[in-house]
């Protein structure tokens, strides 16, 4: 992991719960960002604010052992949903204008 | 169970019927060129691809890189086949962007796989498992409608990681039967993590975003800054420019105005271009000061020139104020297109730039008007 590549500190909206983790090591497998390492038989978060919110671990955990405020990382759809009031998404599935992704 | 041997029928030479494949563009692409012939499966005549990809692939890659065509770029759902699979083959998923379905058969050379290939409306894997489209659904979908438990005799299927956000595997397997395996972040280690038995080294999970990866994305940061903005910023520079108490004096316009319309496509440059390429060595996290960091330094450098000296205190403050945050705002729309940047962090940047924007946005405006009535000798 390249050190620019981290984004804005502590505001990432990864949770993890200890109590529900059992190791299984899923999260490893599907997170790009390598947030998580095994120690002692649980997932434990190695560096929140390497996580980019992109909600594969919440997706994949077969314990609901994580949890994530998943959204696009896209300034464009979310000034896009300021301005319409609507949800925040970049176009790109309505095959027009479609100015990201 | 077993299934017989697959019977490919291979294309002959001249052969221009569509075969079951759609056009996806009025006069372009009947027959894919990477058909390479068809056969027929459980559910239906598919085709073979090739593994190779070439010249006029790479234009249309080109062509997806640098134009709002790659919007209408799709590639049929279903079933397909690289090299001579049979029913202990491996299945891959790919999505129906004609970019990530050529980078996945360009990678599997020697390789006899079968692709199931999902309806992401045409968007790549990682953006489409971000919405959905590339999600549980839309696999077990596809994996009932190609008959896929009739193809092969396993359970498995490989899955591309950056689909992970839209599929759950556990679902999935309650569903079909079939075991989702994780395979790598790009194509190209696909190979090595079958031949490993299925297993991805921690490099092969994590996502990169080097020099060239974010080259390739400037273009299109460059496109919708100049289709969304540029226009409306040209006419009102030309206006401001060219109103003159005896009306518009085109002369004016062009003469006061252009070196404002330079600055502006500086600007852009800046956040869409600069910005993007030296995100690692420009100070800060957030892309909204990098890209004023940038901007600014821009427009340092153009200073030099006498082109665009100011002679008035009241266009040297608009310059200095506008053209930077302009800059911010092109680099701020970066972050749709990095493989790093998260929701939370976004719009926190935006809560705390937006207003900046719209202040700054309304102060140059009043500048230039300040400006104008300067040179009316009104004030």
């Amino acid at each position: 992991m390249e050190d620019f590549m981290k984004y804005l500190a502590g505001v990432a909206s990864l949770e993890l719960s200890a109590e529900r983790c059992t190791g299984c090591g899923t999260c490893l497998d599907v997170c790009p960002h390598n947030v998580f390492a095994l120690e002692n038989k649980k997932a434990v978060i190695l560096d929140k604010d390497l996580c980019m919110e992109c909600g594969a671990c919440a997706m994949n955990c077969p314990f609901g052992a994580l949890s994530v405020d998943k959204g696009v990382g896209c300034a464009a759809a979310l000034i896009n949903s300021m301005v319409t009031g609507g949800e925040p998404t970049c176009g790109c599935s309505e095959k027009k204008d479609s100015g990201c992704c | 169970m077993s299934t017989p041997q697959l019977k490919f029928i291979d294309k002959r030479p001249g052969d221009k019927s569509q075969g079951p494949f759609v056009p996806v563009r009025k006069g372009f692409q009947v027959r894919p060129p990477w058909g390479t012939g068809t056969f027929k499966a459980e559910a239906g005549e598919a085709y073979r691809v090739s593994t190779e990809v070439t010249r006029s692939d790479l234009w249309e890659h080109f062509k997806c890189r640098t134009s709002s065509f790659r919007d209408d770029y799709t590639v049929r759902p279903g079933l397909y086949a690289a090299g001579n699979p049979h029913s202990n083959s491996d299945v891959l998923v790919s999505a129906n962007y004609k970019l990530s379905f050529d980078h996945l058969r360009r990678e599997l050379k020697g390789l006899d796989v079968w692709i199931v290939v999902l309806d992401t409306k045409g968007i790549n894997v990682w953006c489409a498992a971000g919405k959905g489209t590339f999600g549980t659904d839309e696999l077990v979908r596809q994996i009932t409608s190609a008959k896929l438990d009739r193809v092969v005799d396993h359970r498995r299927i490989i899955v591309p990681q950056l689909g992970a956000p839209g599929i759950n595997a556990h679902t999935v397997r309650q569903m079909t039967g079939f075991r989702v395996h994780y395979g790598p972040v790009y194509a190209r280690d696909i190979r090595e993590f079958i031949n490993a038995g299925y297993k991805a080294t921690p490099t092969m999970r994590t996502v990169r975003f080097n020099m060239a990866d974010r080259l390739v994305l400037t273009p299109m940061e460059i496109y919708p800054a100049m289709k969304k903005y540029y226009p409306w910023y040209a006419l009102a520079i030309l206006v401001a420019f060219g109103f003159q108490p005896a009306g518009i004096i085109f002369r004016d316009a062009w003469q006061g105005g252009m070196p404002f319309l330079l600055l502006g496509l500086i600007s852009i440059l800046a956040g869409a271009v600069l910005t993007p390429l030296l995100l690692p060595i420009v100070p800060f996290r957030s892309f909204a000061v990098k890209g004023w960091i940038v901007g600014i330094a821009s427009l340092f450098v153009a200073s030099r020139f006498p082109l665009f000296r100011q002679t008035s205190a009241f266009l040297f403050f608009f310059t200095y104020i506008f053209f930077p945050l302009a800059s911010s705002y092109v680099a701020l729309q970066f972050t749709g297109s990095t493989t790093f940047t998260g929701m939370s962090g976004v719009k926190k940047e935006l809560r705390i730039s937006i207003p900046i924007y719209l202040v700054c946005t309304v102060v140059s405006l009043l500048l230039l008007v300040i400006y104008k009535l300067g040179q009316w000798r009104i004030l």
